[in-house]
């Protein structure tokens, strides 16, 4: 391939720059480091915090892999994908356990990964008390001094407004005892898993701020007491794979009201499926 | 609850200047745990720029300002660290607002406003937090089935009760208020004293009341301070100064109040 890029698009200057903030956010976990995010060649909240940081953390050697809300099929991963395809020569692939960078929108794969993989999150809003305190100013002390109360205030507005914690995604964290961190918007199914062996890296483009997780940090679900943190999903099997524990998607298939459940990782079901194992309406899927 | 038997608080030639111009200049009091003090002027006195000096919120320019804490006994709120007043704030000092909108989160539930500096202080029980918030509102006599309703839909005077609950619920020792009756109409007015009152001799609590009508004074307060240009120009026993003023300003003020 001709060279009509600098590896991965961004130049070296801001890659090393992105790096040090990478660096940093590893050194204080939840920590929102500031960095200067680059114009991408694509629009706000596709993903441009995301892509500068799997930018940043790219080799030659490594393989890529993009998840949108679970899927790899969706415009937004083909394209994320396709943009390092060209711009940096990556290997890329659909499967969980062969991908070394791991950008994902939404969603955690359901596959456990492992020592040596990074995650990247893209993050819309990285402040979590953004819509309780409008103030940065005011957010920042708080983080600072470990203010936290505000935070419990919303899950007590859920609770006496819906009678449980209706807050489903984007549920905040507190990350290692210090600080409360928002862990983008992936189901608060995916919450636990969190506490994982890869380096976890967030970045937000629009809003400027990168933070991460180092492996095997302490990540715990705020709650009551008496009204403890819920991983919840719908209570189906997958109508493809038959899966029990994994996320699922609902579909509406017909206008009488037909609907199925599949697995929102697309990769986890169709190795499941290629494994033999088969669910509701897989039969139909197959003929 | 004071632990060594002197002043709640002491004030010391506290000073604000804005530029060339005086907000508030050497001012100092000593307030007694159980005390209320009461501070009236005109408008323009510099009443507002000492409760706002007093209570952490504006940075003074000269002074001391010793509060008697549960942990290191007198210390300078002016010199020490923002956490540790900030902590101050959430816990011993509460602070009425004249504007309830401005002391009370209008978007979140009377519940979650009286239950907030509870969760501030480390509350994680959810029933336990409402309990004590309905057993709050009805203390400031907001009905119970009103506590999932946002302040946005409360009156003015319930609104001054909601802030009045939710600064002392977690049992603060020094209440700073800023005209807590102002912009409320005077039957509203009689029975937010009348609570005031109740609360504040119930608890045992000390209070430093800023406001321009005398009648609250003269109800709340057990002494009082005439300010007048950024200066105090009289200070005594409530009744004393308002029944024999001494300085000319202070008779210009008490003899300017209309009798129905």
């Amino acid at each position: 391939m001709t060279q009509h890029y600098n590896f991965a698009y961004l130049d070296e200057q801001t890659k090393r720059m992105i790096r040090r903030a990478i660096l940093k956010g590893l050194a204080v976990p939840g920590y929102q480091v500031p960095f200067a995010s680059r114009e991408m060649p694509m629009p706000y909240g596709w993903g441009t915090g995301g892509v500068q940081v799997s930018a940043a953390c790219l080799t030659p050697d490594d393989t890529f892999k993009v998840i949108d809300q679970g899927a790899d099929d969706t415009t937004n991963a083909v394209s994320i994908r396709k943009f390092f395809e060209k711009t940096a020569g990556v290997a890329v692939t659909e499967r969980t356990g062969d991908a070394t960078v791991i950008q994902t929108r939404h969603r955690i794969p359901e596959e456990p990964l492992t020592e040596g993989q990074i995650l990247v999150y893209q993050v819309p809003i990285p402040e979590p008390l953004r819509f309780l305190e409008p103030s940065e100013v005011e957010t920042r002390k708080m983080h600072a001094l470990e203010e936290y109360g505000l935070m419990h205030v919303k899950l007590y507005e859920d609770i006496s407004r819906h009678g449980h914690i209706s807050t489903a995604y984007a549920y905040p964290v507190k990350v290692e005892g210090r600080y409360v961190m928002d862990p983008s918007p992936i189901p608060k199914f995916d919450n636990p898993k969190m506490e994982m062996a890869a380096i976890q890296l967030f970045g937000a483009g629009r809003e400027q701020r990168i933070y991460a997780l180092p492996p095997y940090s302490r990540v715990v679900s705020l709650d009551f007491e008496d009204h403890p943190f819920d991983p919840s999903k719908a209570d189906h099997p997958c109508d493809l794979c038959g899966a029990e524990d994994s996320y699922l998607d609902e579909v509406i298939v017909d206008d009488a009201g037909g609907r199925m459940f599949v697995c929102s990782d697309t990769d986890y079901c169709g190795s499941r499926r290629a494994a033999g194992h088969r669910g509701r309406l897989a039969a139909e899927d197959v003929a | 609850m004071n632990g060594t038997g002197g002043p709640l608080l002491s004030v010391r030639g506290v000073e604000k200047r804005y530029g060339a111009r005086i907000g508030c200049t050497g001012v100092s009091f000593d307030l007694w745990p159980g005390e209320v003090m009461g501070i009236v002027g005109e408008s323009g006195s510099g009443k507002t720029t000492l409760l706002n000096c007093l209570a952490g919120q504006l940075a003074p320019d000269g002074g001391q300002v010793l509060f008697d804490t549960r942990t290191s006994g007198m210390a300078d709120t002016v010199t020490m660290s923002e956490p540790e007043r900030r902590m101050l704030r959430r816990t011993d000092w509460a602070f009425v607002h004249q504007h309830a909108h401005e002391g009370l989160r209008m978007n979140v539930s009377a519940g979650g406003n009286v239950g907030e500096r509870l969760m501030a202080v480390g509350a994680r029980n959810y029933a336990e937090i409402r309990e004590s918030a309905l057993d709050w509102l009805g203390r400031v006599e907001i009905a119970g089935d009103r506590i999932d309703d946002r302040p946005s839909a409360f009156s003015g005077g319930m609104r001054q009760r909601l802030q009045i609950a939710r600064n002392l619920v977690t049992g603060p020792r020094l209440v700073f208020m800023d005209e807590p009756t102002g912009g409320l109409d005077v039957s509203v007015q009689a029975r937010l004293l009348d609570l005031l009152r109740g609360l504040v001799r119930e608890m045992g609590l000390s209070a430093i009341i800023v406001t321009h009508d005398l009648a609250v004074v003269r109800l709340l307060a057990d002494r009082l301070m005439v300010m007048k240009g950024g200066h105090v120009v009289e200070q005594g026993l409530t009744d004393q100064v308002l029944d024999d003023p001494q300085h000319g300003y202070t008779q210009l003020l008490v003899s300017s109040v209309l009798q129905v």
